[in-house]
């Protein structure tokens, strides 16, 4: 059996390389900057290995639906509740935390 | 006022304790902006992280650019001993120049009259960005990804480079633990040019090897 | 880490094994054979530190370069056009 991993694409057929760039957004900035704080010698919670591991466990679906800091701060998170830095009801209470402020000052989901 | 405001950096209107994002206020937000925003308050309230940590940070990302890449590259261009020590060993040359790049050990290919050399990630997306700042979009895009290891030229030739058939194009697959960088060549007709101004023509592009280095006006 | 068993200019062929988890040998080139580059030092086991383990021993690293008309039977460019990869050690084997 030849398992060919989602993620894993050299020499598949794809469309042409569009040559498209944008900015770096802030929240893009900050979710890079958490996981680099998050994988120092001194607070080891993340390595590049396992976060990649994560990455490629979302799955096709996911991979393909997220862009690239949606996938990293799935991954990240994932870890960080496998490791016990935070616990899925701290998550979930700061998270509707979060979105109800931001719908305060007047923010939409997209 | 923030210390840090000012063109180049991330203004931080103080909205109490959190941070005003803009972006998110201007396009609406995803599920997964909410949850960095979540896990990044809650690594700050649990003291693993700090406010100034994240702002230092995201600080030293906004200064890695291209621009630095370009510097070292002029360097090479302009100084033989220097470019054989940045062939050895990106780090320890770009230190020489007083710009830190991280642990992750970065190597350069060298462009010759021979050899086009490409970067590519399949796996992934590495790149060194402690050099050269975050990846363009199409970095990461599937079609680069997939394709540049299968047909360099044609992918290539979608940039508008067009390579000799009698050189040979070398793609390196970046899979593993070390980041690569293409030495783009030297434009003829630069001899007597200082290093700040051959650094101008070290686009980004070229350091990636979708792109020679811009030939001078 | 152990003494690398290859040198560069040995010819080596990459395993052509297909297991399900994290690994950092790109599918298309299992089951190639190349040439060694270069030594790229000793790094630990990507296969392991995606588990949270520490890696250790530290596995040697090649750069292995592979002809493209090697990798792709159909390749369309020049016969001298190359990809070179890096690869940990126990993926390759040697060829006879």
């Amino acid at each position: 059996m030849t398992i060919r991993r989602h993620h894993d694409m050299g020499g598949l057929d794809a469309g042409t390389v569009e040559p498209v760039e944008h900015d770096y957004a802030i929240w893009e900035k900050r979710v890079d900057a958490i996981v680099k704080l998050m994988s120092t010698e001194d607070r080891p919670y993340l390595s590049t290995d396992e976060l990649r591991r994560g990455i490629e466990e979302l799955g096709p679906g996911v991979y393909d639906e997220l862009n690239y800091y949606e996938r990293w701060i799935s991954s990240a998170t994932n870890l960080m509740l496998e490791k016990g830095v935070f616990s899925v009801k701290e998550l979930g209470r700061k998270m509707a935390d979060v979105e109800s402020r931001w719908q305060a000052a007047g923010a939409k989901p997209q | 006022m923030s210390p840090h405001d000012g063109p180049g950096h991330d203004h931080e209107h103080d909205h109490g304790p959190h941070p005003y994002q803009p972006d998110i206020e201007d396009s609406g937000y995803t599920e997964r902006m909410v949850m960095a925003q979540a896990v990044e308050e809650l690594l700050i309230e649990k003291g693993i992280i700090t406010a100034d940590e994240m702002r230092a940070q995201v600080e030293l990302m906004d200064s890695r650019e291209p621009a630095l890449g370009a510097k070292v590259v002029a360097r090479a261009w302009a100084d033989p001993a220097f470019k054989q020590r940045l062939l050895e060993d990106v780090n320890k040359a770009a230190a020489e120049m007083d710009i830190d790049t991280g642990h992750i050990p970065i190597r350069a290919v060298e462009n010759t009259p021979d050899v086009h050399n490409v970067i590519v990630c399949t796996l992934c997306s590495c790149y060194p960005r402690l050099l050269i700042g975050l990846p363009p979009d199409w970095y990461k895009s599937r079609a680069y990804r997939s394709r540049t290891v299968r047909e360099p030229r044609v992918v290539l030739a979608e940039f508008g480079t067009e390579i000799a058939d009698d050189v040979e194009v070398r793609v390196h697959d970046s899979t593993a633990d070390l980041r690569y960088m293409v030495l783009p060549m030297r434009p003829a007709g630069t001899d007597d040019w200082d290093e700040d101004r051959l650094a101008e023509l070290v686009n980004r592009d070229s350091m990636i090897g979708v792109s020679l280095a811009s030939e001078p006006k | 880490m152990s003494a690398a068993r290859f040198q560069s200019g040995d010819t080596v062929a990459v395993s052509a094994a297909y297991p399900p988890g994290h690994v950092r040998t790109p599918y298309f080139i299992r089951g190639k054979s190349g040439v060694v580059d270069s030594i790229a030092g000793a790094y630990p086991n990507p296969e392991e530190l995606a588990y949270g383990r520490d890696g250790m021993p530290a596995l040697p690293l090649y750069r292995v370069r592979f002809k493209q008309t090697d990798v792709w039977p159909d390749y369309a460019g020049p016969a001298n056009d190359t990809v070179v990869i890096d690869l940990y050690e126990p993926w390759l084997e040697p060829t006879s």
